[in-house]
């Protein structure tokens, strides 16, 4: 096979296996068996083009050219290359622990659950490899749409509110402000393509460039830099897997995906920093993350305390993306990987919990950790790795994006990653050792309650263990990283 | 032989057809008839639009008369692309015909439904190949008076009054275009479109001239649904069958786009132009706005669909109102792609009021899970009237936005895009009710429509999608078009 | 001025029509009275065109002895094709109002509105 046609599989096997499924809707067994097959395929395909990727093999396929001179093109770059690895290897975990969840929590309409969620992550890898803007925002927008029904699964009035706020905010700040961005963008400059070193530089009268990139910011809604944030809790009403995988990984990464591809591919960094884009703006990100810390420990309910724990972790990468450095943007593409594998054991526990205990509320989670052990212990590990604690991998990003904020001595961004890292203590560590240590509310002792299923545990073993092994082994990952915030 | 006259076939198989379908007696035979009718006109609209899309023009004189004397057909791009599209959706339409009429149209009927449909096309038809004012305005009253026909022959008694009420309207409407016409006959003394161009140049500041001008553009408003001439229409679509919803909604209003730009373009042109650009714009900014939140609010889904094709039509007159290259472009697309996305979506309201017997939006609870096809067609269909990528209607609105921006028209820019934020709220709306509200108990089960109502609503539903990826028919023939339309203007 | 009003009646004449047509239509909520109101709109315009053809001292454009100045037939001919459409368009405008008749057993428009809410 070619290199094009292996890229048009790897693209295209999401969406192949999202029609085996619906076809096998009436043999549970055999779709689940479909759902894994396809993914193992996908995640040794993504393994494979890493491969051959870093042996310098150029992957790029065009499609089709629907207006002149723009075409559907997909094209490997090393950015792309580090979220396809990240959302590829996370979709088999994640359908390993699904398939325990659905059924241990005897959810509806599975087939459509399996099914959208294949063709989110089909458009999630067409995001990663997207060769233009163009083609990005398509993937975008299809990502926006197939997980509607995701969110909206339980069917109830609740489930249908969320849903609601959650098309509402990404498609009107995707059509509203991002698609004008983009629209501007080509007027002036007659392109789209993603080129090293930007292509508004020369073309874009510089005081207009703070505008433009904040019209970015805000309508890459997935990003969830406030005000645009609402959609993310609301979109906690969804099964846990969606949570996880969705909406710790696939679709807010792909938010920050778009902002670091913006900001270095069609910014441009010296062309940000130059023309001073990032001054007000910058602070968005920075209130973002404080703010966000802030409402997470306010939240009683564990998903929505991840949900604006996730607003505040994803502000960090637009804060990378903005502060225009090469550490920082190192950091903040660190920080895709780092988050993602910490929040999905996050979100995995979460999901364990309320399988096994049926329990939502932190507050009632107290003691839980002795009946539940490997739940909390997973709990803990990612934890840590989300507050930058070594040895987990998270210390990494947060470590260049620290180094970011020096170099370009902003101070008081450093300080506020500081205070915010302190938050993440403060909100994080008191589910574990309250779920350790505490007592339960009324004093009974949890005898019934054993841990979730097998295949639940086992896929948050994985991740949380991969938390521990990306602070030994961040290599991968460090040098997608470093190539493509122009490190070397 | 055939391909010199090619042209006027368009118009006369039709016209011969229509009364000979009328004697046909039963239901399949008329339909069959009239079904192969309509797929030799596609053949010939698409046979005329490949001689002319790279920019040559055919120029048939009727009867052998020189112009201006005669009357002359002459076929660019333009009128290609539109004879294209009334062509192509009569064909697509035809077939979904057959069991919808069954269901909505008495037996006596049936011939003279599919009689009426015919007259209809050839007027159509005619307009866009006529190349003289006045065989236009007869062609017009042609498509209009069978219209009224086919909207009053609706199953509520409320069709009645709507078919009177834009017969009213219409009537008014042609009126005017009659008047607007006598009075630049009487400054000129010639039809034919391009004579009066030439002759109209020198005598542009007569004040005659401009009230024709005035009559000609306010009576094709009329028609055209412009806001705030559209009171007509939602009741129009709501209650007429709705196999002529489909028809007309994807039709009709896609000529009356065409007569204007002909009208203000070929045969005015120049000077006149900065006096309705202003209007247009202003109407247009209007009127995407308002029938949009109009469209919101209604509780009947083909009345929803009627609002947003107010708006949509806005959307057509902004590009007009530009009156630039890019503008033009962008309103030809839209007129097409437009033709596309509504075509689908009445083709699918059509398919439900087949199974469920009302399109009243209460009725919908539910049917999404019951009727999967069919929603999926609507959920497609509306993504493109949003204008998400990936389909036809993004094509479109891409072209808008940078005519608007163009112009350094952020207004316009700002109001474009809120319009497609209005139609995320109408389109979600129905696909809310459709796929997650639970089926009411009193209801028994719906089976999803027969595949003949499907099979046309996906082949426009595809369409939908084809031409948001490969644009060359779309884009490349509407350049040409607005080219030879003499717009200089970057 | 006077020939403003006098040299042009043939035009007077027209408006006047037209705009008692027009206000016809608008005004009245008896269907056909809005329909007789269309017919003396439509019937202005004919005679706008019919004028407009009219050449002074000109004869029916008959070529004979001793004849040289015609009126223009081409307006007329044209009006003859609008009579026909003006014709068709009130049959159907009547035949649209008896079934109205027949299904709300009005034709005043406010009665029908009352009854469900349309027009």
């Amino acid at each position: 096979m070619t290199e094009a046609q292996v890229l048009l599989l790897v693209l295209g096997l999401p969406f192949i296996g999202a029609v085996g499924i619906v076809l096998t809707r009436h043999r549970p067994n055999l779709r689940e068996a479909v759902t894994l097959i396809t993914a193992s395929a996908v995640c040794a395909l993504v393994l494979m083009i890493y491969g051959q990727f870093q042996a310098g093999t150029p992957f790029a396929v065009d499609i089709a050219e629907p207006l002149p001179g723009l075409l559907i093109r997909f094209e490997i770059e090393p950015l792309g290359m580090l979220f396809a690895l990240v959302a590829g290897s996370l979709w088999l975990i994640t359908s390993i622990y699904a398939i325990g969840y659905m059924r241990g929590h005897h959810e509806v309409n599975q087939t459509s659950f399996y099914a959208m969620f294949a063709i989110a992550i089909g458009s999630t890898l067409g995001a990663a490899f997207a060769g233009n803007l163009l083609t990005l925002f398509l993937c975008y927008e299809i990502l926006t749409i197939s997980t509607y029904p995701l969110v909206a699964h339980a069917g109830t009035a609740e489930a249908r509110r969320g849903a609601r706020t959650y098309i509402g905010i990404l498609l009107a700040t995707s059509i509203g402000l991002q698609l004008l961005a983009i629209l501007i963008t080509y007027a002036i400059t007659g392109t789209l393509d993603f080129r090293e070193g930007g292509i508004l530089a020369d073309k874009l009268d510089p005081a207009w460039a703070g505008l433009l990139l904040a019209l970015y910011i805000f309508g890459i809604g997935k990003a969830a830099v406030m005000p645009f944030h609402r959609w993310l809790p609301a979109a906690m009403v969804a099964p846990t897997p969606v949570s996880a995988l969705l909406h710790a990984v696939a679709v807010v990464k792909a938010g920050v995906f778009t902002v670091l591809k913006v900001t270095i591919y069609i910014f441009g960094t010296d062309f940000i920093t130059q023309s001073g884009a990032n001054d007000w703006i910058i602070w968005f990100a920075g209130a973002t993350i404080l703010l966000a810390s802030l409402i997470a420990m306010r939240q009683d309910n564990l998903k929505m305390r991840l949900a604006y724990s996730t607003v505040s972790q994803l502000s960090y990468i637009v804060l990378g993306a903005l502060l225009a450095t090469n550490m920082s943007l190192l950091g903040g593409a660190l920080h895709i990987t780092m988050h993602a594998f910490a929040k999905i054991t996050l979100f995995f526990a979460a999901g364990a919990i309320l399988v096994a205990a049926n329990k939502t509320l932190i507050s009632d989670m107290g003691g839980l950790g002795r009946a539940m052990p490997i739940t909390f212990g997973a709990f803990l590990v990612a934890s840590l790795s989300i507050i930058g604690l070594p040895p987990f991998g998270g210390m990494w990003s947060k470590w260049y994006l620290g180094m970011g904020a020096v170099e370009t001595g902003q101070w008081l961004l450093l300080t506020v990653l500081m205070i915010s890292s302190l938050l993440n203590i403060a909100y994080l560590l008191p589910i574990p050792i309250r779920g350790f240590f505490g007592k339960t509310r009324d004093g009974t002792h949890y005898h019934h309650i054993t841990e979730a299923p097998k295949s639940c545990l086992l896929a948050m073993a994985l991740t949380s263990l991969a938390c521990l092994l990306l602070f030994f082994y961040p290599d991968p990952f460090y040098q997608l990283a470093l190539s493509a915030a122009g490190g070397q | 032989m055939i391909e010199q006259h090619l042209s006027l076939l368009l118009v006369v198989i039709p016209l011969i057809a229509a009364p000979v379908t009328a004697m046909l007696p039963g239901r399949r035979l008329p339909w069959l008839f009239t079904l192969s009718v309509t797929w030799v006109c596609l053949l010939l609209a698409s046979w005329q639009l490949s001689v002319v899309m790279n920019g040559s023009v055919i120029s048939y004189e009727l009867g052998g008369w020189a112009p201006p004397w005669g009357i002359e057909y002459r076929i660019d791009a333009m009128n290609a692309l539109v004879a294209f599209i009334v062509a192509a959706i009569a064909a697509v339409t035809l077939p979904y015909a057959l069991r919808s009429v069954e269901k909505e149209i008495p037996e006596y009927q049936t011939s003279l439904f599919y009689a009426a449909i015919l007259l209809c096309l050839v007027g159509l038809l005619g307009i866009v190949q006529t190349g003289d004012v006045f065989n236009l305005f007869v062609f017009l009253e042609i498509s209009s008076l069978s219209s009224y026909v086919l909207i009053a022959m609706g199953k509520q008694r409320r069709a009645l009054t709507a078919a009177y009420q834009y017969l009213i309207m219409g009537t008014i409407g042609a009126t005017f275009l009659l008047i607007g016409i006598g009075l630049i006959y009487a400054e000129t003394g010639t039809l034919n479109m391009l004579d009066l161009n030439q002759r109209l140049q020198p005598i542009m500041e007569h004040r005659t001239v401009h009230t024709g001008f005035a009559f000609i553009v306010v009576g094709i408003a009329l028609k055209l649904a412009l806001f705030p001439l559209h009171l007509w229409l939602p009741n129009a679509y709501t209650y007429s069958p709705s196999v002529i919803s489909v028809f007309l909604a994807a039709t009709a209003t896609k000529v009356a786009v065409y007569i204007m730009l002909r009208m203000v373009f070929t045969v005015f042109s120049s000077s006149l132009v900065v006096l309705t650009s202003y209007m247009f714009l202003v109407l247009g900014i209007v009127g995407v706005i308002l029938p949009s939140i109009s469209a919101i609010f209604q509780t009947d889904a083909k009345r929803l669909l009627a609002y947003s094709s107010i708006a949509q039509i806005s959307y057509m007159v902004l590009g007009m109102g530009f009156a630039s290259v890019l503008g033009l472009t962008a309103t030809l697309v839209h007129v097409f792609n437009h033709a596309l996305m509504k075509g689908a979506l009445f083709m699918a309201i059509g398919a439900i009021v087949y199974r469920v017997g009302s399109s009243r939006l209460e009725n919908f609870q539910g049917l999404g899970r019951q009727m999967p096809w069919t929603f999926s067609a609507i959920l497609i269909a509306g993504l493109s009237l949003i204008g998400i990528p990936g389909t036809a209607g993004f094509i479109s609105k891409w072209y808008l936005v940078l005519a608007a921006l163009e112009q350094q028209s952020w207004l316009i820019t700002g109001v474009i895009l809120l319009g497609s934020l209005l139609a995320v709220i109408y389109v979600w709306k129905i696909v809310e009710i459709m796929f997650f509200r639970p089926v009411p108990e009193t209801v028994i089960e719906v089976r999803e429509a027969p595949a003949s109502l499907l099979i046309p609503t996906w082949v426009l539903v595809s369409a939908n999608l084809f031409f948001g990826f490969n644009t060359e028919l779309t884009v490349d023939v509407a350049g040409t078009a607005v080219r030879l339309l003499g717009v200089t203007a970057p | 001025m006077i020939d403003i009003i006098f040299g042009h009646y043939n035009y007077w004449i027209v408006v006047v029509l037209m705009m008692a047509g027009f206000y016809t239509v608008i005004s009245r909520g008896n269907l056909i009275k809005k329909i007789a109101g269309i017919n003396i709109f439509q019937t202005s315009v004919f005679l706008l065109y019919i004028s407009i053809g009219y050449v002074e001292k000109g004869t029916a454009p008959i070529i004979a002895e001793g004849y040289t100045v015609y009126s223009n037939p081409l307006p007329h001919v044209l009006i003859l094709t609008a009579i026909v459409v003006g014709v068709a368009t009130t049959a159907l405008g009547l035949a649209l109002v008896v079934r109205i008749k027949e299904a709300y057993g009005t034709i005043e428009e406010d009665e029908i509105h009352d009854q469900d809410m349309s027009l």
